[in-house]
């Protein structure tokens, strides 16, 4: 059993922070330099984390899997960036922020962990503007806001609809300086396949090189993983293509523990799946919401007809119908399982049946064709680039799609693993968003990480760790690990089965998205639990990986991510099923307010689950991290 | 109205540029791509090809792509001479199979420049690009010492017009566009970005002088003002930027030659 | 970087470089043109005119040696550019596309080339006198004129009457009465037209002086004086071709009274 520590500093909430950076050691600046981090990945918060560790003297190494940091996911965020700055006067503050996400999260997130993002969330936006981030602006040169889901005030900065790219862009040219500046060592075209753990302690990785083959030890005094989320497990997602759980699946069977694997967001308005060539699933922002009205057709028989030829009194308004209170802007979880709902009782719209109607009619007849382009045309844009239709002429047609995960890598308040030396940082862990993410945190959390604890963080532990004690690269603890990784491709080189990767990914993502997905059942984590192994044994039998090992082969990539999701796929289905309760993200139809909400059971599950890894094939461990809500008190969310 | 919920179906030939490795010599080979669901983008096309070609025992085509979204800037395929296809404004993962006919024969071709050397089939190294960026393309700040975000305003329009550069993906299809595989338009994006708000201006002239010095030296070539770049970016970032990215670089060489230096830069901490 | 470093050795530097000798040369045309246009007035014009520019000595030197620089520049940034810009390009498209650069500003090259071409025959016909000689000879009766009236240039005469002066109007209406140096001296202004077309345009764009806003405006002026260029240019060996101008044989001084 791994020891769970959550090393929550003591005292008031709001001095907990500050508290825990005086009483953090120090590394003093001459011996810095004599340490070595390592960071994986270069999303939000690789690069904050590398370009601040590099800026206070650390030696940094910076491995990214793309052809350069800037492609890291985080670029394709587009709604905002919140901070409690309250620059609208409207009562924001630390609290409030700390609250709405402890709520939103449907009160499983820590406490401690949420208030320092609150805290921090004001420094990131002043470290991004510093940057040349361009943040819309008022005509008085001060900074705007708008609002977002799931709060009452005003606190989200944005650019555009690009927010994402643009604080991504801030943070690669802060790393790109320290690159420049020699400070910093960037490995592009890297990717991760392996964790050393000697004595205990993480102290290197294994890289393969994707342009040559060439795999290649690394020793560090830390290791740093800030490899994003793993919502590819559903094959189709919001995520990018190549998006993976690799490095943090892999430092998981080194024995890193997995934290509430199950907790996955579905975002309700996303265009619809066109057929089984799909690769990707677009999102269209939440704010279309605001205007635009949901039904699915009252007739099965309708369900394949032009909607506009469909009168009035055949459409069924269903989330005015069910929820009359907050109509078309109930939360995110409750739209997409109603949609699902009425795709399932046959009335999906389009050619495979799985949509429901996202109508501006109203709106158009309400605010005229030029007021919703106005406020929505770049959105109407997108939508009629991938489906060529025009949503000004007929409505939209969506349905939810796998958009973030929550769950990730167990750490403590230090953002440590229970590997110490560790570190796991923004979506790749599991800490600051509980069972579902509020829009507009996500770059919050990559940010805070990276900038603002994770210094005082790594600090803390290099010094305890004797300047020079790293292990030399031919010890044999990373000779194992280098061989593991390419036994690893050779096996996947020489099986030369019939079925393509792709083919294997599809068939994983069918099975996590009937059973696994928005809506879960006991019988169906159960079958699927049946299914994914033998899909495993399968795959390992008959894949079919083309080429060699030593030039840039991408299906050879895919292979390693693939049946590291298939692995972790059976990890989420377990961890769903053994979650007997409905919390944010994860739902289980058993558990259910009869409104279809929600129902936690915070006697019994009213805790973090860390998985740990026994063996391929064997059920890991489920340790137990208690939620201790001190300042807050757990109760039903209720947005109603 | 038709709604293209009702797809076709339409067959073409794929005429893609294959090469081994840097050095191998490529060539083209054609592909029957049948019975294509006109839905489809391009990058799922290819994917369609490519699990047919692994199952008959051939090598896959290597293109580089990601987010399939148009943000990553990861794809960089040239389409019958057009980087990124016949859309305009739009990413190559963004170009959808309705764009083409039953019957076309379709050219891809990898994104073409000496600077951005040929890896495998379809995939370049764009790490000149981020070459360029280390020599400049950012404002010092370090993470803890920035000051209070509303301290310093910054006039409406010029935050719009940095945003207009800012968008820029760094996909590089202005160089592979340009004749002359000229990076002007992505670097001037940056130079335009950051020269126009407060916060850049203390780097600001050694700033262009270094990323044009590094573009020299990465081996791109010269603008000659056709504009094919902005005509080809997926962003449409306007080629005003070059213009004044040309008027800072002459600014700033005027002042280095001319304004007078420290005796001594050390000192203090 | 020091200045010249940075203004020949940089990419953007020479485009400078090329902008500014753009920016003489084009002064130099049509102030040249203008200055030719006086063959549709009396001969006093033009010959008083040359005389004038003669008269001026070492400036006309100091004008034709900036002018040599001019052009030296102008085609060295040009060769050095085209040079970096092939090897920059490395491997060619297998097809080829353009999207929407304009014909002047891809036929660059080409109509550099034959300016060029015809900048040197232009010397050599009428400054140098080194091509169709039989109208230049000294001693040929039609190539000494003597002025009628004074020539003023802003206020002050520069050529008195009665002077005798190198007859510079008969010296243009021969050469343009040979046909073929006619039609190559009009495809040569009508390239260097389209020539400037592009380097109008891009020189303030090179300049950094050029933004959406006003480009509309820049590229219409850039096409009026092209066209006024080129039409000013094909109405001296139009007018000679359609007869309109005559050698002034008639109002020759005798060589004897010089």
């Amino acid at each position: 059993m791994a020891t769970l520590d959550s090393k929550i500093p003591s005292g008031p909430l709001a001095d907990k922070w500050r508290k825990h950076k005086v009483d953090s050691k120090l590394v003093n600046p001459a011996n810095k330099r004599k340490y070595e981090v390592i960071v994986v990945g270069a999303g939000l918060a690789g690069s904050s984390a590398a370009s601040s560790l590099a800026d206070m003297g650390y030696k940094v190494k910076c491995f990214v899997f793309h052809d350069s940091p800037r492609r890291a996911h985080s670029i394709a965020a587009q709604g905002g960036i919140n901070a409690a700055k309250n620059y609208q006067n409207d009562g924001d503050s630390v609290y409030r922020l700390f609250y709405d996400t402890i709520k939103g999260g449907d009160y499983r997130a820590r406490e401690a962990n949420v208030h320092r993002l609150a805290e921090v969330s004001a420094n990131i936006i002043d470290q991004c503007v510093a940057q040349g981030v361009p943040f819309a602006r008022e005509y008085g040169g001060l900074l705007a806001n708008r609002s977002f889901g799931g709060a009452q005030v005003s606190r989200t900065f944005y650019a555009r609809g690009q927010t994402g790219q643009q604080l991504l862009l801030g943070a690669y040219s802060a790393l790109s300086r320290t690159v420049g500046q020699g400070l910093v060592e960037l490995h592009t075209n890297s990717e991760m396949l392996d964790l050393v753990v000697v004595n205990g302690h993480a102290k290197g990785v294994i890289i393969r090189d994707l342009i040559t083959g060439a795999i290649t030890r690394h020793t560090a005094d830390a290791v740093i993983l800030a490899t994003g989320g793993y919502g590819n497990v559903f094959n189709l997602s919001t995520y990018a293509r190549q998006s993976n759980a690799t490095a943090i699946w892999r430092a998981y069977k080194r024995g890193a523990c997995m934290a509430n694997p199950c907790y996955t967001q579905i975002h309700p308005t996303c265009i619809p799946v066109s057929g089984d060539y799909q690769s990707k699933l677009t999102l269209m922002s939440e704010s279309l919401r605001n205007d635009g009205r949901i039904w699915a057709p009252k007739k099965k028989e309708d369900a394949k007809k032009d909607p506009t030829t469909i009168p009035e009194a055949d459409r069924d308004y269903f989330l005015e119908r069910i929820y009359p209170s907050f109509g078309n802007l109930c939360p995110r979880d409750v739209a997409s399982r109603a949609a699902k709902r009425m795709c399932d009782e046959g009335r999906g719209a389009g050619e495979t049946g799985l949509g429901v109607y996202l109508d501006f009619s109203d709106a158009i007849k309400r605010l005229g064709e030029n007021g919703v382009r106005e406020r929505y045309g770049n959105l109407f844009d997108i939508y009629h680039e991938i489906t060529a239709e025009s949503a000004y002429k007929q409505p939209m047609r969506i349905y939810p799609a796998v958009h973030y995960t929550m769950g990730g890598l167990w750490v403590d308040y230090n953002l440590m693993s229970n590997v110490p030396g560790l570190f796991v940082l923004g979506e790749a862990n599991f800490s600051d968003h509980g069972a579902n993410r509020l829009g507009a945190s996500a770059l919050m959390q990559g940010l805070a990480d990276g900038y603002f604890v994770i210094p005082y963080t790594v600090g803390d532990y290099l010094a305890g760790q004797k300047p020079g004690s790293r292990p030399a690269a031919d010890s044999t603890e990373f000779k194992a690990a280098e061989e593991n990784v390419s036994a690893m491709s050779k096996r996947f080189l020489t099986t030369k089965g019939k079925q393509t990767v792709g083919q294997f990914h599809k068939r994983l993502g069918k099975i996590m998205w009937d059973h696994c997905g928005m809506a879960r059942t006991k019988e169906g984590l159960e079958a699927a639990l049946q299914k994914l192994p033998a899909l495993r044994e399968e795959f390992h039998a008959t894949v079919n990986v083309p080429g060699s090992g030593d030039t840039l082969n991408q299906s050879l990539e895919q292979a390693g991510r693939v049946a590291d999701f298939i692995e972790l796929g059976e990890l989420m289905c377990r961890d769903a099923l053994t979650r007997e309760e409905s919390c944010g993200g994860h739902f289980r139809e058993e558990h259910q307010f009869a409104d279809g909400e929600c129902k936690r059971d915070d006697e019994k599950f009213g805790h973090v689950a860390a998985w740990e890894f026994q063996g391929v094939g064997k059920t890991p461990v489920r340790n137990v991290e208690a939620l201790n809500y001190e300042f807050v008190k757990m109760s039903v969310r209720n947005y109603k | 109205m038709v709604a293209a919920t009702t797809s076709s179906t339409i067959s073409v030939t794929l005429r893609v540029w294959r090469q081994a490795g840097p050095k191998a010599l490529g060539q083209f080979k054609d592909y029957a791509a049948k019975d294509l669901n006109s839905n489809m983008s391009f990058l799922e096309m290819l994917d369609v090809v490519n699990d047919e070609l692994t199952l008959k025992g051939e090598e896959p085509i290597a293109f580089a792509h990601d987010c399939r979204e148009g943000i990553c800037g990861t794809c960089s395929l040239t389409i019958n001479g057009k980087p990124h296809g016949p859309g305009k404004g739009i990413a190559t993962c963004q170009t959808y199979m309705r764009s083409f006919h039953d019957g076309d024969i379709i050219v891809v071709e990898p994104f073409r420049a000496a600077a951005f050397p040929l890896i495998k089939d379809l995939v370049v190294d764009r790490t000149s690009f981020d070459k360029i960026m280390q020599a400049g393309g950012f404002i010092t700040a370090r993470a803890g010492s920035a000051p209070e975000a509303n301290a310093a305003p910054v006039p409406k329009g010029d935050s719009d017009l940095a945003m207009d550069a800012a968008q820029c993906i760094g996909c590089g299809a202005c160089v592979a566009a340009c004749k002359n595989a000229s990076a002007m338009l992505f670097v001037s994006a940056k130079v335009g970005h950051l020269g126009l708000l407060p916060q850049g201006q203390a780097e600001r002239d050694r700033r262009v002088l270094a990323m044009v010095h590094t573009m020299d030296e990465e081996g791109f070539g010269n603008c000659t003002n056709q504009y094919e770049c902005s005509a080809a970016c997926p962003k449409t970032i306007s080629h005003d930027f070059i213009a004044r990215m040309n008027r800072d670089y002459l600014g700033a060489t005027l002042r280095s030659a001319f304004k007078p230096e420290a005796a001594s830069s050390g000192g203090g901490a | 970087m020091n200045l010249v470093g940075s203004l020949f050795g940089s990419s953007i530097g020479r485009k400078i470089v090329m902008a500014v000798t753009g920016v003489i040369l084009i002064g130099f045309v049509v102030g040249h043109l203008v200055g030719n246009l006086q063959i549709f007035q009396h001969p006093d014009h033009l010959n008083g005119y040359a005389q004038f520019l003669h008269q001026l000595g070492p400036l006309l030197w100091v004008a034709r040696i900036g002018l040599i620089v001019a052009v030296v520049l102008h085609i060295w940034a040009a060769t050095v550019l085209t040079l970096e810009n092939k090897k920059a390009r490395g491997s060619d498209y297998g097809f080829k596309h353009t999207i929407q650069a304009t014909l002047a500003s891809r036929a660059m090259r080409w109509t550099g080339f034959v300016v060029l071409a015809f900048l040197i025959y232009h010397l050599a016909h009428f400054t140098l006198g080194l091509v169709q000689t039989e109208t230049f000879k000294e001693t040929a009766p039609l190539n000494h004129y003597s002025m009628t009236k004074d020539y003023r240039v802003a206020g002050f005469t520069v050529v008195t009457a009665g002077a005798d002066v190198a007859n510079v109007y008969n010296m243009v209406v021969l050469g343009f009465q040979n046909k073929v140096v006619s039609l190559f001296y009009i495809i040569s202004v009508g390239l260097l037209s389209l020539h400037l077309l592009h380097g109008f345009d891009s020189l303030f764009q090179s300049l950094g002086l050029r933004n959406a806003k006003w480009s509309a405006l820049l590229h219409k002026a850039a096409l009026v004086l092209c066209l006024v260029y080129f039409l000013g240019n094909l109405a001296i060996p139009g007018a000679v071709l359609a007869g309109k101008l005559q050698p002034h044989a008639a109002k020759v001084a005798p060589a004897v009274q010089r």
